[in-house]
């Protein structure tokens, strides 16, 4: 059976990721799943400098999801090359940076530092909701899209996955902008923005007010969104959104995704990765595919 | 090390309003656990999403058990106070660093569902050889876990409403009956720890205090659960330490309430 897929030059074990944010760099991680076993794994979003987070309570749980607002606290970059890189080295799998920044020069800076460093890719997150600028900014204006995507590119020596926020009116221009300012790769969906009111403090849940929802009852809006980008540009797509089993991982892989990202399953249960890994492998057992690359997008 | 398990209700039992007792029979995670540890309890409903944190009361090595005394708060606790004897749900733990025990005269001080991790403190402190006092507040006479308390260390009893001891906080039933200790071992509600911090400055007391935050993963990777330090914390690079991970014990000087 062949799980191994190819994105942007870069071969991949298995189709199984974490969604960046969930899973530190691995670390804490690493005693409950086998990180050899991980297609890759995404770190948490990485700035040029120290970034301190939001005030606390920085999550919430919602009906089948949660509304998360920790604000990319992250420890830089320096810290991060130093410490985390050589962490991940250890490890059979592929490394994919995420990088946040305010604007367009804390990105460049992050892309600079990390060019000469051994990981596989660049996430570049301008689709975060949490943080009151950069982030979301980027991702919501088709023409910032493709200009910081361009900017990315021009200094990145690692293929580029650029991750898509889901709180636009139309995904796929958002997805061909990236696509024109030459992405070798997209990751989609990021949070949703939402809110949820503690009716008995009568006041927000989170101290951020809004937070990006995630969790198994964003599933259907992602997988859409997957279908849609997948159908509209012709990079390859990283699809996320509430994938809690390999039955989850499979509806986005049939709907365009080259590979998956576990997210929010981590908290349920820490080794959900591996659980997604396994259903797949079961899927492709049940319905007698050799290879995973047969079934990618074959949903139309 | 912390283990993820499905782990077995051995009893289950209400012990004052909105509280309850819960043995559980584990494989791993009894014979790790240390006092002021947590455990991450996994909703068997799947719109529930997010482990419960809840502090371990009481461990039992030999037998591999542990004891949880919680409040029901929301959705979640109430499906766990409704888990029959037999019933089996996910566990991770032991999590979180737990108190650092000193060989010296020993003052726990808590308030409501903070109560429960001084037990398996007085228990270990007392298995030392150190005098054990527990001061604990309660909202009334509903006085859960004094009795066990009383095996391991003297007692001395605040209620809001006055009907049982000390009438007002914690501090003043301290005051009021004059006890003195060397370590201060505190966890309960943030006003209240704010007090226990200020009292152990002004009478030099070294003290450790229990924080508690909403969760997510439990174990240090998502960055939810964080609480101000007062330097810069190596990990975070900032002024930020996580409770799950870094805590949910600190020294009352490293961070801010």
């Amino acid at each position: 059976m062949n799980l191994g897929v190819n994105i942007a030059g870069v071969q991949f074990e298995n189709p199984v990721m974490e969604a960046s944010g969930t899973f530190g760099s691995g670390v804490e991680f690493s005693e409950f799943v086998d990180l050899n076993k991980l297609g890759a794994v995404v770190t948490k979003g990485v700035a040029n400098v120290p970034w301190p987070g939001n005030p606390t309570p920085r999550i919430a749980e919602t009906y089948g999801g949660m509304l998360n607002a920790i604000g990319l606290q992250n420890p830089g970059v320096e810290v991060f090359c130093k410490r985390d890189i050589p962490f991940l080295k250890k490890f059979n799998t592929k490394i994919i940076v995420n990088v946040c920044g305010k604007t367009v020069e804390d990105y460049l800076e992050v892309v600079e530092r990390l060019s000469d460093e051994p990981i596989d890719m660049m996430e570049i997150n301008i689709s975060c909701p949490n943080v009151k600028e950069g982030g979301i900014a980027f991702g919501q204006d088709p023409k910032c899209v493709e200009a910081i995507t361009k900017a990315v590119k021009a200094k990145a020596k690692q293929p580029v996955i650029m991750k898509l926020s889901p709180n636009v009116a139309d995904i796929t221009v958002m997805a061909k902008a990236a696509e024109a300012g030459g992405t070798d790769a997209l990751s989609l969906i990021n949070t949703i923005t939402g809110m949820k009111i503690d009716i008995h403090k009568q006041t927000f849940a989170i101290a951020n007010k809004t937070g990006g929802m995630s969790g198994p009852a964003v599933k259907p809006v992602a997988v859409r969104m997957v279908y849609q980008v997948a159908n509209a540009v012709s990079v390859p797509i990283i699809g996320m959104g509430g994938i809690m089993n390999g039955d989850d991982a499979m509806e986005f892989i049939l709907a365009g995704a080259t590979a998956v990202s576990v997210g929010t399953a981590n908290f349920m249960n820490p080794t959900a990765t591996m659980d997604v890994l396994s259903g797949i492998e079961n899927y492709m057992r049940m319905h007698n595919v050799e290879d995973i690359n047969q079934l990618i997008g074959i949903v139309k | 090390m912390k283990y993820k398990e499905i782990v077995t209700v051995i009893s289950q039992e209400q012990i004052a309003t909105g509280i309850y007792s819960m043995w559980i029979q584990t494989k791993d995670i009894a014979k790790d656990a240390v006092p002021g540890q947590f455990i991450s309890i996994y909703c068997k409903e799947g719109s529930r999403i997010l482990p419960r944190p809840i502090s371990i009361c009481e461990v039992d090595k030999e037998a591999d058990t542990l004891r949880i005394v919680y409040r029901v708060v929301g959705k979640g606790t109430d499906e766990f106070s409704k888990f029959s004897v037999g019933e089996t749900t996910q566990v991770v733990g032991p999590l979180g660093n737990g108190y650092t025990l000193e060989n010296r005269t020993a003052l726990l001080i808590a308030g409501g569902v903070g109560i429960p991790p001084m037990l398996e403190t007085a228990k270990a402190l007392n298995f030392m050889g150190v005098k054990v006092f527990t001061v604990c507040g309660y909202r009334n006479n509903e006085l859960f876990l004094k009795e066990d308390l009383e095996k391991y260390s003297t007692v001395i009893i605040a209620t809001d409403d006055g009907s049982v001891g000390t009438k007002g906080t914690v501090i003043d039933a301290i005051k009021e009956s004059g006890v003195e200790a060397d370590v201060i071992y505190s966890c309960g509600p943030t006003p209240m720890l704010r007090a226990v911090k200020q009292y152990a400055i002004e009478n030099d007391i070294i003290c450790q205090i229990s924080l508690e935050e909403k969760m997510a993963c439990g174990i240090g990777a998502c960055l939810a659960c964080v609480c101000k330090s007062k330097e810069v914390d190596d990990h975070s690079q900032v002024h930020t330490k996580r409770i799950c991970a870094d805590g949910p014990v600190f020294y009352a000087q490293e961070v801010e309430l």
